[in-house]
């Protein structure tokens, strides 16, 4: 739909989530909070206010019982390849410019006007409503790899980027190309946490990683990939209903 | 001399006003207002937006609607300050210091709402320090700083036409001299503000992943950059027709002849025609090219009451073709109807920035979500409300004060 041009990256970073694989049990929901220093929410029953820079939705096919069917999807940013936030933001504060295709978010130049959270059809950008509070003694679960926002800045995934600037030091003290990492030696924190094996990542272009193969798959899709985001997360699923969810199929459209 | 007789020596030559107490009162009632909403303002600053009604699905709310309506609506002070100095119909001279006014206050008041409605005002200057100048927001940022200059420049000089102080020779020359240069300042506002306008016409129509506002370029615009021109040149002169209407009643007082309010209203309707023309077609290629390619259908845009169709034939059926009627032939000579006119355009153009804000971020675009109902709660109200307040105050200062109506004094002549 855009005709934005949009750039390539030797190294790009891409998960996989398979839907049928997942159970919905929200393991990559809290380890992503708590790898990167999600503060607890005043009000988390407020479900527009809260942070979650991974959310599970639940799908359902809307037929009612014996046809009656659930799914559920983790969204994560989808680090688009055509980002839909970078070209509004008037600050640079968020940025496609990067090796390995991560949508970056420079907190202390975000001025917190929102135009990125507009944007975004993912709702994957959460805005800092109050001042990030932790209780006595919470404090010690804070991780020193990540930055801690502040209020009135806009946040979002960034593909636990710190795990990749340990990943490529670890190469480079094991006198490997930090540039040519192993299949698992970068993974996010949701990834690692998945209890299903629901969540593959690596480079999408590589094809000694695994992602590079499950992204040719048949049943692999991306989400509004019609808008031309573009998204470097890409889904398995092999119910149709699923699939033509990912999009805004007209009633006259298939997916296959 | 009491302070009473020395107050009345502050009014421009030849007029009358209303009582002091009486004056006080007024603006006793709106500081009221002003106070409340200055009091929500630093709750907002203190605390944080997390006071506000505004949440993840909706960043954009009743600050933003607001901004757009009264910068659009401001924008009789360009195209009137064009059309005048630039173009050269001498008539406008009678109307224009109204204007400015107009102009001045609907952009500072969207200024103090903007540095509300960041997260991190103290940053905003971030805006000229780091700008990405592929975003329509900096260019809105440029412009809107830029231009407010512009207004305070043109509202300068007609502050030291006031009565004493232009008895001081420096002032008073310093006053001439202004007018001198303001055809300079006409043009660099209509530049400007063109441009702002444009910007926060195409701020939306850039957001390509959100088909509700998304449209196709025109050059290196969408198009909405051009709708929101033109759907502020049509509106903004007839609120100034408005202001001065219901100044009129107000104060009881003649201020210009309806000649110059009939042709600011036929400006208007001009413009609300051409408006007209490509808001239809732009409707057209929305419907039947920016939808279908996105998946949607023009039934899936509109949810319940606060975004149904209604809001949608209001704005394209009510507030276009009946004022451009009742603006464009001899109906204008009645009031009713040039008044009614007005209203609508104005009407018309609040909705359409209502619809782009809200509407537009309120509609699901991942099929999985839903309509999600955003209102505004009393921090945005009230803070809002201070800005109209604000608004009264300066109008009503500057109506007692200075000499805004070159007309007035002929047309009272009992």
């Amino acid at each position: 739909m855009s005709g934005h041009s949009f750039k390539e990256f030797p190294i790009t970073w891409g998960m996989v989530i398979d839907i049928d694989k997942c159970t919905g049990c929200g393991a990559c929901m809290a380890s992503c909070q708590t790898e990167n220093n999600v503060n607890p929410q005043p009000e988390a029953t407020n479900k527009l206010r809260s942070t979650s820079w991974m959310l599970v939705y639940e799908l359902t096919n809307d037929k009612a019982f014996p046809d009656h069917d659930v799914a559920f999807l983790p969204r994560p940013c989808q680090q688009c390849g055509n980002p839909p936030c970078v070209s509004v933001c008037p600050v640079v504060a968020t940025d496609k410019n990067e090796d390995g295709g991560i949508v970056s978010q420079i907190y202390p130049r975000c001025i917190g006007c929102r135009y990125c959270v507009a944007a975004c059809p993912y709702h994957v950008r959460y805005f800092g409503w109050y001042d990030p509070i932790w209780p006595e003694g919470m404090t010690k679960t804070l991780s020193p790899l990540t930055s801690v926002r502040p209020r009135g800045v806009v946040e979002k995934c960034t593909f636990c980027h710190h795990r990749w600037n340990l990943a490529k030091d670890a190469a480079r003290a094991a006198g490997k190309d930090p540039e040519d990492l192993e299949d698992g030696a970068y993974v996010t924190a949701c990834v690692q946490n998945c209890p299903s094996g629901a969540l593959s990542f690596g480079d999408l272009k590589n094809p000694k990683h695994k992602v590079h193969e499950l992204i040719k798959s048949p049943y692999a899709f991306r989400l509004l990939e019609r808008l031309g985001t573009k998204p470097q997360v890409y889904y398995i699923s092999r119910r149709e209903w699923v699939r033509k969810l990912g999009d805004n199929y007209l009633k006259s459209e298939k997916t296959e | 001399m009491s302070f009473i007789d020395i107050e009345k020596n502050w009014y421009p030559e030849g007029v009358t006003r209303c009582g002091l107490g009486k004056f006080m009162g007024w603006l006793g009632f709106l500081g009221v207002i002003a106070l409340f909403g200055l009091i929500a303002m630093l709750v907002c600053f203190y605390y944080g937006l997390g006071v506000t009604g505004l949440d993840n699905y909706f960043g954009f709310g009743l600050w933003i609607t607001f901004d757009l309506a009264v910068i659009a609506l401001g924008a009789g002070a360009f195209f009137t300050g064009l059309i005048r100095y630039i173009i050269g119909v001498d008539e406008l001279k009678n109307i224009i210091n109204l204007t400015v006014i107009k102009g001045f206050i609907c952009y500072s008041g969207a200024m103090l709402i903007l540095s509300l409605d960041v997260g991190q005002p103290i940053r905003s200057w971030f805006g000229y320090w780091h700008p990405n100048v592929h975003s329509m927001l900096t260019e809105v940022i440029f412009c809107i700083t830029c231009y407010l200059m512009v207004l305070i420049i043109e509202y300068v000089p007609l502050i030291l036409e006031q009565k004493q102080l232009n008895k001081i020779p420096f002032l008073h020359n310093l006053a001439h001299q202004m007018h001198v240069v303001m055809p300079l300042f006409a043009g660099i506002g209509a530049f400007l503000s063109t441009f702002h306008q444009g910007s926060l016409g195409g701020m939306y129509g850039v957001m390509f992943a959100r088909p509700y506002a998304f449209r196709e370029g025109f050059f290196i615009w969408p198009w909405t950059f051009f709708l929101f021109v033109l759907s502020a040149i049509s509106s903004g002169p007839c609120l100034t027709v408005l202001i001065c209407g219901f100044m009129e009643k107000l104060s009881g007082r003649k201020l210009t002849t309806y000649r110059i309010k009939s042709l600011m209203a036929k400006i208007g309707g001009t413009m609300l025609l051409i408006y007209m023309v490509f808001k239809y077609l732009d409707t057209w290629a929305w419907i039947n090219g920016v939808l279908p390619r996105a998946g949607l259908t023009f039934d899936q845009m509109f949810y319940g009451l606060v975004y149904g169709k209604w809001l949608f034939f209001t704005e394209i059926v009510l507030c276009l073709p009946v004022p451009v009627i009742f603006l464009l032939t001899p109906l204008r000579k009645k009031p009713a109807f040039m008044y009614t006119g007005a209203i609508l355009a104005c009407l018309g153009v609040i909705i359409n920035r209502y619809v782009f804000t809200v509407q537009a971020l309120a509609q699901p675009v991942l099929p999985f979500t839903k309509w999600v109902v955003y209102s505004p709660n009393w921090a945005e109200w009230a803070t809002s409300g201070m800005v109209i307040a604000y608004g009264f105050i300066i109008m009503s200062l500057s109506y007692r004060y200075l000499p805004i109506f070159p007309q007035e004094v002929g047309l009272n002549k009992k």
